[in-house]
């Protein structure tokens, strides 16, 4: 097989694709999570200001959904259509709350009425809340391995094969982890009450954190071996756990110190972490079939042909900086803590 | 139901819904860019009104056609998992260069197209407008050239077989070059075009019809009416040339678009008519001749039919086909007749006097989008039974392991938060119209009669 540096042409998009949808969950998990506190918010002035320190940039964090998407699909058909179409139930659920979320960002402040408001922030921070929650489940699913059968066909059925425990703990564990960077989020974008109000409910995010993430690591070693197969045979591979560890254990050192932007970038820095942890326990395995190892769907079965990764890897190289480009743009431009203007949400 | 129809629905209901949005976005795009332009230049207050009011409007809509696009590039995967298997080494290059270049773009700059107007100097704000409309016609680009490829199939070959065939890529550029998509490109942009056109035109007569920004609503109209005039003459050229292509690449689609039935023999062309299929006859208004004739020149060449295909390689639902293809074809001339009718008062210098006439603009607003829909529904049921044009079929292309509830489910589900958003979408647009580009002084606007209006319209 062709190599590009020594590496061959699915693994490099294995790699690309990985780090877009690390990006992503780094984005969208910040403002996931700053909408599931949107509740513990009682004035509205606090809701305004919350909702507006996500709203010049949750759109463009939704992209890297799209492009993710887009990526995983021209990279890996075979993967993009079994995965999608095997975990049908929960996807179609997430593009519902996201379509229910971005609607309640746009739509809440158009009008005065308590009603009004008050509905569309429970649809908010419900829809944010669910968001991070499927996206542990369906990473639960993928971890443990779903039903394939030959001609990477779905063999399982049932509306609700996606809900097995595992699956639940992973959500837990996302939706917490999500809540956690994005509270140190919010407290980069405000001041005054709101800003020691959400010092404490930090605090409180941090513990759900430890709770959920030391329960599925548990579960993990305990019932799903497969998982810490590599790490057995390869224990340099240690050191990637172990830097997940301390970055984990960083972020609340930090937070007690008030350093809130070193904070974030270690809560960043975890969720990176976690899913170079996922994609080493996986690789070459995408997706992999709980029925016979022989229908697991690998980076190599799966992949376009290299032609073809060979034009999408220019794509990127030309598109990449582009994107970094605007995004600094963006968030330079609207750097610093809210205030609220006529153009606010 | 099976469970290919009820993907074919679900399929067609979510895309026929976010293509509501896209052309809306596109084409106020332009005309953003046009309004702030000319304020840069003139530093005319009025025109920096007029940006920030259409600004506020295209966040509504594009914000609901990223939401419901979303939707869609999902959809492939799990609806249509045969299918997303067999394209995807071919058009998946396509959709994640939309995502780079387009989306990022367009969302890139959105911030500060809808945020920034305090925050950044004028000029860097017409960059982020530009940015954000070229963002929007890239999104048509990309996802143009990939269903132009399912239309007319370039640039690849065919490996392995059965479940595991797919298409590879042979060469990129004949991919996207394909035969028909920079015809449908362009036919697709100025269908855009024209719809944002449309709204403006339709919010500033009624604003003129009530009395209301009439110093701006007048400025306004004029320049989106010479927008419209234009695209809606360049439609006419873009459609002839895609329905030539239609005719070379496609000919059983061509067929049923006009319900041509003989294997070969000279083609009418109808204005308005209904197919029976069974009987093979077309009642109605026609031009002997008349495909011919537009296809070749002559009215005697003869033209391929459907009866020159095997049955299953028609299009089954001939006589939908037809009416939607007539339908767009219909507005299309009702626009033309109805730019130029609007050009000559103005050249008149009575535009603002013919109060029948800002009424046919009110309501004009819904032509384009009809003849938007109606276009692609006859594009795409004219393409069946093939999903991939002459290689792979519909019937096999849809996701064997989902089930009919689960798609039950879905469909009902979005049907409902559709209509929701729909709802939702006509309120505020509504509101927005309502309240207008600014704050009215008191007194001004209403209460005040029609006839001081009618007074002030003359000038
Ligand atoms: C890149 C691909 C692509 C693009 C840009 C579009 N479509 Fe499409 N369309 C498909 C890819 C596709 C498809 C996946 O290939 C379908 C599903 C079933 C089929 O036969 O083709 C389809 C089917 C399909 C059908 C059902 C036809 C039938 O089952 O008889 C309709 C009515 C539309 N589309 C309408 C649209 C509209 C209004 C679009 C504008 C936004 C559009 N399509 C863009
Ligand atoms: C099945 C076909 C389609 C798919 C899969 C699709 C996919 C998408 C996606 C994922 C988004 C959201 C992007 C974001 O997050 O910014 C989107 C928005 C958009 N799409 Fe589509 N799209 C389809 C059809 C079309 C067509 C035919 C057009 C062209 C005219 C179009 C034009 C746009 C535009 C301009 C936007 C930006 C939002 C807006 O302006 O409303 N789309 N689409
Ligand atoms: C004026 C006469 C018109 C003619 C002769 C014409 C012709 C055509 C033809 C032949 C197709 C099918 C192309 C294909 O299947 O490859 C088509 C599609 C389409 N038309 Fe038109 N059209 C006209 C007016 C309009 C107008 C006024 C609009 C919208 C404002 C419009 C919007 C569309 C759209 C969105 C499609 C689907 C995309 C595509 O296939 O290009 N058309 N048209």
């Amino acid at each position: 097989m062709e190599t590009f540096l020594g590496i061959d042409y699915p693994t490099w998009w294995f790699l690309v694709v990985g780090a877009l949808f690390s990006g992503y969950a780094i984005l969208d998990g910040f403002d996931f999570g700053a909408g599931a506190w949107h509740l513990f918010f009682k004035k509205e002035k606090s809701r305004r200001i919350a909702l507006n320190a996500v709203g010049p940039v949750w759109d463009g964090n939704e992209v890297w959904l799209v492009i993710g998407g887009g990526a995983l699909f021209a990279g890996f058909p075979v993967m993009y259509a079994t995965f999608f179409s095997s975990l049908y139930i929960p996807f179609m659920l997430f593009l519902v709350f996201i379509i229910f979320r971005a609607v309640a960002i746009e739509f809440r402040s158009k009008e005065p009425m308590v009603w009004w408001r008050k509905t569309w922030d429970t649809t908010y921070s419900i829809s944010s809340i669910m968001l991070a929650f499927l996206l542990g489940v369906v990473l639960g699913n993928v971890l443990q391995g779903i039903q394939i059968g030959p001609d990477y066909q779905y063999a399982g059925s049932g509306f609700f094969e996606f809900l097995n425990p595992y699956a639940l703990l992973t959500g837990a564990t996302t939706l917490s982890l999500f809540m956690m960077h994005g509270a140190i989020f919010l407290l980069l974008k405000t001041e005054g009450q709101l800003y020691d109000k959400i010092q404490s409910l930090l605090r409180r995010g941090m513990v759900f954190f430890m709770v959920s993430f030391g329960i599925t690591t548990l579960y993990t070693l305990l019932y799903i071996p497969h998982l810490s197969d590599d790490f057995q045979q390869e224990p340099l591979l240690f050191v990637i756990p172990l830097l997940t560890f301390l970055s984990i254990a960083n972020v609340p050192r930090l937070a007690t110190r008030k350093k809130f932007r070193l904070a974030f970038l270690f809560s960043s820095l975890t969720i990176s972490f976690l899913l170079v942890l996922v994609a080493v326990e996986l690789y070459p395995v995408l997706l992999r079939s709980s029925l016979n190892p022989a229908y697991d769907i690998t980076v190599y079965n799966a992949a376009s042909s290299t032609k073809s990764l060979k034009i999408m890897m220019v794509i990127v190289a030309i598109g990449a900086p582009l994107v970094a480009g605007y995004t600094l743009f963006v968030y330079r431009t609207f750097r610093g803590k809210v205030k609220l203007d006529e153009t606010s949400y | 139901m099976e469970t290919e129809v009820l993907a074919r629905i679900q399929f067609a209901f979510t895309v026929a819904f976010h293509y509501i949005y896209p052309p809306l976005s596109i084409g106020l795009g332009l005309l953003m860019v046009i309004f702030e332009s000319i304020y840069l230049r003139t530093r005319n207050p009025e025109y920096h009104a007029l940006a920030k009011f259409w600004t506020k409007i295209f966040a509504l809509t594009f914000g609901i056609g990223v939401v419901t696009g979303i939707v869609m590039e999902f959809e492939f995967g799990t609806n249509w998992a045969v299918y997303s298997r067999y394209v995807g080494d071919v058009f998946g290059s396509a959709l994640a260069a939309e995502g780079i270049f387009a989306f990022a773009l367009e969302s890139g700059f959105l911030g500060v197209l809808l945020f920034g107007w305090n925050r950044v100097k004028p000029w860097v704000h017409l960059v982020a407008t530009v940015g954000v409309f070229l963002g929007s016609m890239f999104s048509a680009i990309w996802i143009v050239v990939a269903n132009s490829w399912q239309q007319t199939p370039a640039g690849f070959h065919i490996v392995g077989e059965g479940l595991q065939a797919r298409a590879e890529i042979t060469d990129f550029w004949a991919m996207v070059f394909n035969p028909s998509s920079v015809d449908r490109l362009l036919h697709v942009w100025l269908g855009a075009f024209l719809a944002g056109a449309f709204l403006v035109l339709s919010v500033h007569a009624y604003y003129l019809l009530k009395g209301r920004f009439m110093q701006i609503s007048q400025k306004a109209f004029k320049i989106a009416l010479v927008v419209a005039t234009i695209f809606s003459l360049g439609q006419l050229l873009t459609g002839h040339h895609s329905a030539d292509g239609v005719a070379k690449n496609q000919p059983a689609k061509l067929a049923a678009l006009e319900g041509h039935f003989e294997a070969s023999a000279p083609a009418d062309m109808y204005l308005l008519g209904w197919v029976d299929k069974d009987k093979q006859t077309v009642t109605g208004i026609k031009v002997p001749g008349g495909l011919s004739y537009l296809l070749e020149y002559d009215t005697e060449v003869p033209v391929t039919g459907l009866n020159a295909f095997p049955e299953d390689e028609r299009p089954p639902q001939v006589n939908a086909v037809f009416q939607f293809y007539h339908i767009m074809v219909a507005i299309g001339m009702a626009l033309i007749l109805l730019t130029l009718l609007a050009c000559y008062q103005w050249g008149r210098g009575r535009l603002f006097q013919k109060r029948w006439l800002l009424w046919a603009f009110v309501f004009a607003v819904l032509l384009p989008q009809i003849a938007n829909q109606a276009g692609w529904f006859a594009a795409e049921m004219g393409r069946q039974p093939w999903v991939v044009y002459g290689l792979l079929r519909t019937s096999d292309a849809f996701s064997q392991s989902v089930t009919e509830n689960q798609i039950l489910f879905s469909l009902i589900l979005f049907f409902l938060v559709y209509a929701l958003l729909l709802v939702l979408f006509l309120y505020l647009l509504h509101k927005k119209i309502h309240h207008g580009p600014y704050d009215e002084e008191p007194g001004e606007g209403r209460p005040r009669t029609r006839e001081i209006a009618e007074m002030l319209t003359k000038n």
